[in-house]
């Protein structure tokens, strides 16, 4: 009886050596078991990157904001370029996950779990940043809309309120949207883990008793295409918003309509290079060779380069449209971006922006893991430094010659930023110790079905 | 009536045994059938009969939700103390827009997530009467709930397909 006709083409070149559900399982479940050395030095490192944030931190809250670099007129620095650097990472994640899961693009399904991970932590690690930045961070409540006590509300026309409102609605939805996906493979875990241990408790309350019927798998589909669907447009709205900071006052080199758009292609060009940087450790360590292959590496490269491209057109806009505006203050700025104060940062950020990524039109480099990852880190680089140039050379040269300044880093906001990688890498190396960093369902789902055997037929040869 | 009745698991190796079986199952008049499955496998909803979801009626009314809240909360707020900022209209509505779409979104997503839930009876962490830890390795499963006397029938076609296990329940209720 042949009722299922649907045949190994669904997917086989995805993951051709991976031959059955189970083996699914028992390579993915395994990185819960076996953390290795490399994962305890990296955890190592974590914690005490964790330390050097909690020292750095606790000195500002202690002595003030005066032990950063910020004073008038740049006040905005270190901190809120790591604020968007981390938002614009988080951004590949729901990318991969939602819009390309709406697209029914294949490759997805290997990396996408991880890459969800990542978001949810570098949102969590960008929302410590307008804490700190703060100063008096034990008044971050005020962030949120609510009446103060002569019953006046928050302006909602302030493009900083709006953020408050992207951000939570963005942590929320893509932790929702990781959560849910997470279901059905933690119940995986909770089966083949041994019965009685702390793991197996841990993983039947996280499992919410799913027990993979047709009924919960029916609705859960259709809430994920939902999630997906809203996740859409709304990871398209976070970092608009975030540009929309900028680009709603009339500071030179910030009030540009192309800064929405801007804003969004480069925070997928970042979150996918960082998902690269941190695939390729994994990939490394646990040897999940199998499941991420040169086919998904080359997939995200060519994302890469795409958006790279819309980033590296909007820097030649930029600069376009300074000259061409005909405004004197305007030109300055990005005159002094390329040739002032700060042209360092500024080259930094068009080489390995600009130039670099001109190295994935060639086949050779995108299908080198290697040539991958050095190239993925310089764009991480460059992308930091795309936001500390807007930012700070914008704020350094305003309007009036007077009131320029000069901004440098302190050695407290230098500590910060360093530690907030310690934060980011600690919750992630957590996360693939105690929840399968695979997502194994999906992964089945583009795996031939297994099929009774067939009554022999000899052909004849 | 369904306190007269009786179950049997059948666990399955094959994606195409377990979509006959519920084929046969369905053609012999058994209605009361709960698939397993290690990943969402829309042979089995199809031989199922599923069509749609109630999900998205949540969806759809969380998002509504959440629009009328962003815009009647920035509206309230401006009218309440109608002050003037930035030579700006007190009710900027483009500016709006923007508290309004995010609210629509995360009521949107929080209700799909209760609905979710609620749909596929979650959170229920007690001891699992029908199941096989397989199912979220490798194998499909067929429960099927009957009275009593035609249990044996059920039972006969679960075997035909040749399961991997069989399980007999003597409670019967429907898990599902």
């Amino acid at each position: 009886m042949a009722t299922v006709t649907e045949k190994v083409d669904r997917a086989t070149a995805t993951h051709p050596d991976v031959s059955s559900y189970t083996e699914v399982n028992t390579d993915i479940l395994a990185m819960l078991s076996r953390p290795g050395k490399w994962w305890w030095i990296l955890f190592g490192l974590s914690v005490a990157g964790i330390g050097l944030l909690a020292f750095s931190w606790g000195n500002q809250l202690i002595n003030g904001i005066g032990l950063s670099g910020l004073n008038t007129p740049v006040g905005w620095g270190a901190y809120i370029t790591t604020f968007v650097f981390w938002v614009g990472i988080a951004h590949s994640g729901t990318l991969i996950s939602a819009i390309l899961f709406l697209f029914r693009a294949r490759w997805r399904q290997s990396i996408y779990r991880a890459a969800e991970a990542m978001t949810v932590f570098a949102v969590m690690t960008a929302g410590l940043y307008p804490l700190i930045h703060l100063g008096r961070a034990w008044h971050a409540y005020w962030l949120f809309p609510y009446a103060n006590q002569r019953m006046l509300w928050p302006n909602f026309r302030s493009p900083l309120v709006w953020d408050v409102f992207a951000v939570t609605t963005y942590f929320t939805v893509s932790s929702l949207f990781f959560l849910l996906g997470l279901i059905p493979d933690i119940a995986a875990a909770r089966d083949q883990s041994r019965p009685g241990t702390l793991r197996q408790k841990f993983y039947t309350l996280t499992a919410f008793g799913w027990r993979g019927t047709d009924r919960q798998w029916h609705h859960f589909g259709k809430a994920y295409l939902f999630l997906a669907a809203l996740a859409t447009p709304l990871v398209l709205s976070v970092h608009s918003v975030v540009s929309w900071d900028f680009a709603m006052s009339i500071v030179p080199g910030w009030h540009a309509t192309i800064f929405a758009p801007y804003f969004v292609a480069g925070a997928i060009f970042s979150g996918v290079a960082m998902v690269i940087t941190l695939m390729v450790p994994i990939r490394k360590i646990f040897g999940l060779e199998k499941y991420l292959t040169v086919r998904h590496f080359d997939a995200m490269a060519k994302l890469i380069l795409v958006t790279g491209l819309i980033v590296f057109y909007a820097y030649l806009n930029e600069f376009f449209m300074a000259w061409y505006s005909g405004e004197d203050p305007e030109r300055r700025v990005f005159w002094e971006r390329l040739f002032g104060h700060y042209w360092w940062a500024t080259w930094i950020m068009l080489i390995c922006n600009g130039l670099i990524p001109i190295m994935l039109w060639f086949k050779r480099v995108r299908h080198s893991i290697a040539a991958l990852f050095v190239l993925t880190i310089f764009i991480n680089i460059g992308m930091w430094f795309e936001r500390y140039v807007i930012i700070v050379t914008s704020l350094s040269t305003e309007f009036i010659p007077f009131a320029w300044g000069i901004y440098r880093p302190s050695v407290t906001e230098m500590g910060i930023v360093i530690g907030t990688f310690g934060w980011f890498f600690f919750w992630f190396l957590l996360f693939i110790r105690l929840l399968p960093p695979v997502a194994l369902a999906e992964i089945k789902e583009v795996l031939p079905p297994p099929m009774r055997p067939k009554p022999r037929q000899e052909v004849p040869r | 009536m369904s306190t007269a009745n009786r179950g049997v698991l059948a666990s399955y190796e094959y994606l195409d045994a377990t979509v006959d079986a519920i084929k046969e199952l369905r053609k012999e008049g058994f209605e009361e059938i709960t698939a397993f499955a290690p990943f969402p496998e829309h042979h089995i909803e199809h031989a199922l009969g599923y069509t749609n979801s109630p999900i998205r009626i949540f969806t759809l009314v969380g998002g509504l939700t959440g629009m009328a809240t962003g815009l009647s909360f920035t509206v309230f707020t401006a009218m309440d103390w109608p002050l003037v900022v930035g030579g700006k209209p007190i009710l900027s509505i483009p500016a709006f827009v923007i508290p309004t779409f995010e609210m629509t979104i995360l009521f949107g997503a929080l209700f799909t997530v209760v609905g979710v839930f609620w749909n596929m009876r979650i959170p229920d962490i007690r001891a699992q009467v029908v199941y096989d830890p397989e199912f979220s390795g490798g194998r499909f499963g067929v429960y099927v709930t009957a009275p009593a006397d035609r249990l044996g029938q059920a039972r006969t076609i679960l075997e035909s397909q040749g399961p991997a296990r069989l399980q007999e329940d003597e409670e019967g209720a429907a898990h599902g």
